[in-house]
């Protein structure tokens, strides 16, 4: 007979042959078997937050960073439940999480017990998978199959659910390798045939006005996908531009990359996309926020779309070639299909595609992410410009919340390395930023992590400055503070005849005192001249800091597509702006 | 006005009725994953019928009857593809290759007379008496969906007193099988 383990060591048995060697947690009632067995594995560290949320934006930032799959630990009833927006904002972004639950004893499940919550049912529709374990013999049958369904095909969150007395209970452990294979679906490296491959070249041949639209996708698929599609705008001479995920995939700087598209991409990069004859599109999902009015999306264009999730294809944006897989495996093929047949294709394109990059250039004269820079008061671009100046000599690892701020450090951080931007994209989570910068430095402890933040989100996981203290994590926190909701105030000055209802932040707190109380290190920055001289202090600072930067109240985020517009009717700033949107606009976010 | 939050479609595509098949794991939760996924998406469900099919191998066989554009029945069967406990996805034509049944039992309480008329319309179904009293009977009928909608409201003035249906079941026509 094997030997028996209780729950409790199956759990961290399975977390060792994994490989995981920080996990993200807090404690509770459900799950201090767990907890005490943390002590015997050494190799584990727990990472104690100060709220649930925290522990999962943590993990997500960890997962991001390292391309290994976040982990985190949380109680029962209200433990699960504040981990719903964490494992929300996962599902939307794609991101491996493996949430480990507490749950009440088997016999009190379903008596409304202390602390007890349907975990699995509310958890249903934001992870990609969960369990309830009902039998310890079959815990590490499940925990490693959580392992894989996070981290395969399209990755994304999955939650195991731990009632105590299985914890407690002494069974069998099963090695990761003993585990037959379930077939998850998820192991597609390409399902179609060469076939498509060379319909994909041939148009690719064609093409007298591409671009290449890559996403989150080409990240999530490894540092190899990042090489190739580097590879594929050399050998094509293509122009390329990126969501605000895929950042950091092309080199920010390089003079084919647009900047990013969609609501607040430049002007040159939509206007491209508007009136492309092929686009392709490499792991990106044509989101609302990317595509505007889709029925002016893109109108004269061929689409190629490569997508490792098949229900991706046709879902918003129907497409004349869809190729499913995983990205590094479907450039590869088309990579080595383009050499093989057309060795010369560089050369023999540039002069085809040479008009194109002549239009492109005319947009891009339009400087459409320039601003009205001032001496008297820091303009929130102006801060993201200099606080990249400053840092882009070293590997630096940007998180940042929701709102303007976000927008900015998209359109003004320059990214050349995948793996280094962490933003909450998909649900848009508020907060996001100051936990997952957390998890970041966590993965990274030698690297310099800054959260670009706006005061308005930041506040909703402040709390998690406790965390880095403890933990000696020197993450900057960049406030630009406007004591407003940027965004939320843009809107209303667009929609609704500036109506702030409810967007302007009074009674805000002294960041430069509130960083003093939770032990760290707290800096103020007033005026544009100082700026400069302000953030090296911070740089140079090797604890957590939180800098108060005070911008401009009223600075809007341009360029932007208004809503219910295509592509090509974008507002480029305030002279713009009158009678832009329409009646029907109005009602759209 | 429109009432989209976020962008509104100009066009409108044709709404078609299909039948989708699904084959899940019978384990717990595996049929409130593919309800969840249709109410949670914004599908309709026009009917529904699930047991199990294969004990040994542990396998539920879910009959979906829905309609939408064929742009939201393919993300459908995408959707449920991507489900973990679910094997394969079927998505039958409501044509003359599927055999298309429901199965109704009916309760028809009333006088004499009038249980006698029922009788006679029940005539031109197949049906089968499982149960009769001076005051009542319940019987079984098996059909299309639309005859036992045409049966039903036939009996509503001769006292249908209760109904209970099995939602639309399916089956290819041929010795082929869905793979």
């Amino acid at each position: 007979m094997a030997n028996l383990m209780t729950g409790a060591e199956i759990v961290f048995k399975v977390l060792e042959e994994q490989g995981v060697n920080h996990i993200f947690g807090y404690p509770g009632g459900a799950v201090l078997p767990i907890y005490d067995e943390l002590k015997n594995h050494k190799k584990i560290k727990h990472i104690l937050v100060r709220h649930e949320q925290g522990a999962g934006h943590a993990a997500e930032g960890y997962a991001r960073s390292s391309g290994k799959p976040g982990v985190m630990l949380v109680t029962s009833g209200p433990g699960a439940t504040n981990a719903v927006t964490a494992l929300t904002d996962a599902y939307m972004d794609s991101v491996p999480l493996v949430c480990i639950t507490g749950q009440v004893p088997t016999h009190l499940i379903g008596t409304d017990a202390f602390q007890e919550c349907d975990t699995t049912g509310i958890t249903r529709p934001c992870t990609k998978h969960n369990w309830l374990v009902k039998d310890v013999n079959k815990l590490s049958l499940i925990m490693h199959q959580a392992f894989e369904v996070a981290t395969t095909g399209r990755p994304g969150p999955v939650l195991v659910d731990i009632p105590k007395d299985i914890q407690f209970k002494k069974g069998k452990y099963l090695r990761a390798k003993e585990i037959k294979k379930n077939n998850f679906k998820t192991n597609i490296k390409f399902s179609g045939q060469d076939d498509d491959i060379e319909k994909a070249v041939e148009l690719i041949k064609k093409s007298i006005k591409p671009i290449l639209y890559t996403g989150g996708g080409v990240i999530n698929s490894g540092p190899k996908a990042t090489t190739l599609l580097r590879e594929l705008v050399s050998l094509t001479e293509f122009p390329i531009t990126s969501t605000l995920q895929g950042l950091g995939a092309f080199p920010g700087n390089d003079n084919k990359f647009l900047g990013m598209l969609g609501m607040h991409g430049t002007y040159e990069a939509n206007n491209a996309m508007h009136d492309c004859d092929l686009m392709i599109n490499v792991g990106a999902r044509f989101d609302d926020r990317i595509t505007g009015k889709l029925d002016e999306f893109s109108p004269k264009s061929k689409k190629i779309h490569i997508d490792i999730d098949p229900s991706s294809i046709n879902k918003n944006v129907k497409v004349d070639l869809a190729l499913v897989g995983d990205v590094k495996f479907i450039l590869e093929k088309i990579i080595s299909k383009i050499k093989q047949k057309h060795p010369d294709f560089a050369n023999s394109n540039k002069k085809k595609i040479g008009h194109w990059w002549n239009q492109i250039k005319t947009w891009r004269s339009k400087n459409s992410l320039s601003y009205k820079n001032s001496n008297d008061i820091i303009k929130p671009q102006f801060a993201v410009q200099r606080l990249y100046e400053l840092t882009k000599a070293q590997d630096v690892y940007i998180t940042t919340e929701v709102g303007q701020h976000q927008m900015w450090a998209a359109q003004h951080y320059k990214f050349d390395k995948p793996n280094r931007w962490m933003t909450s994209g998909g649900l848009g989570t508020m907060g996001y930023g100051l936990p997952a910068a957390i998890g970041v430095q966590i993965a990274n402890p030698e690297k310099l992590v800054i959260d670009i933040a706006g005061e308005a989100s930041v506040l909703m996981t402040m709390q998690e400055m406790s965390t880095a203290v403890q933990y000696k994590l020197p993450i900057k926190i960049f406030i630009l503070n406007n004591q407003y909701m940027g965004m939320v105030r843009q809107w209303q000055e667009l929609l609704h005849e500036k109506n702030y209802s409810e967007s302007y932040t009074s009674a805000l707190p002294d960041f430069v005192k509130l960083a003093e109380a939770y032990g760290c290190v707290g800096i103020r920055a007033n005026k544009p001249q100082e700026l400069d001289q302000k953030i090296t202090e911070m740089l140079s600072v090797n604890r957590p800091v939180i800098f108060d930067c005070v911008v401009d109240k009223v600075e809007n985020c341009y360029p932007m597509i208004p809503s219910g517009k295509a592509h090509n009717q974008m507002l480029l700033g305030d002279k713009d702006e009158e009678d832009s949107i329409s009646e029907e606009g109005k009602i759209l976010v | 006005m429109i009432k989209s939050a976020y962008s509104f479609s100009t066009k409108k595509d044709k709404i078609e009725n299909h039948i989708i098949v699904v084959w899940v794991n019978n384990e717990s939760g595996a049929l409130a994953r593919v309800i969840g996924l249709f109410s949670g998406r914004g599908y309709n469900i026009d009917s529904l019928a699930v047991a199990e099919v294969d004990q040994k191998k542990n396998i539920s066989r879910i009959t979906i009857s829905t309609s939408g554009t064929l742009q939201v029945l393919q993300q459908i069967k995408l959707q449920l593809e991507k489900l973990v406990p679910v094997h394969k996805v079927a998505d039958f034509p409501k044509n003359k290759k599927t055999i298309l049944r429901e199965m109704a039992l009916l309760k028809v309480v009333s006088s004499k007379a009038s249980l006698e008329k029922a009788k006679k319309v029940c005539k031109n179904y197949k049906y089968v008496i499982l149960d009769k009293t001076e005051k009542s009977f319940v019987f079984e009928i098996s059909a299309l969906k639309k005859e036992v909608d045409d049966l039903i409201k036939k009996l509503q003035p001769l006292g249908l007193a209760s109904v209970s249906r099995t939602g639309i079941v399916a089956m290819t026509r041929g010795y082929e099988t869905f793979k």
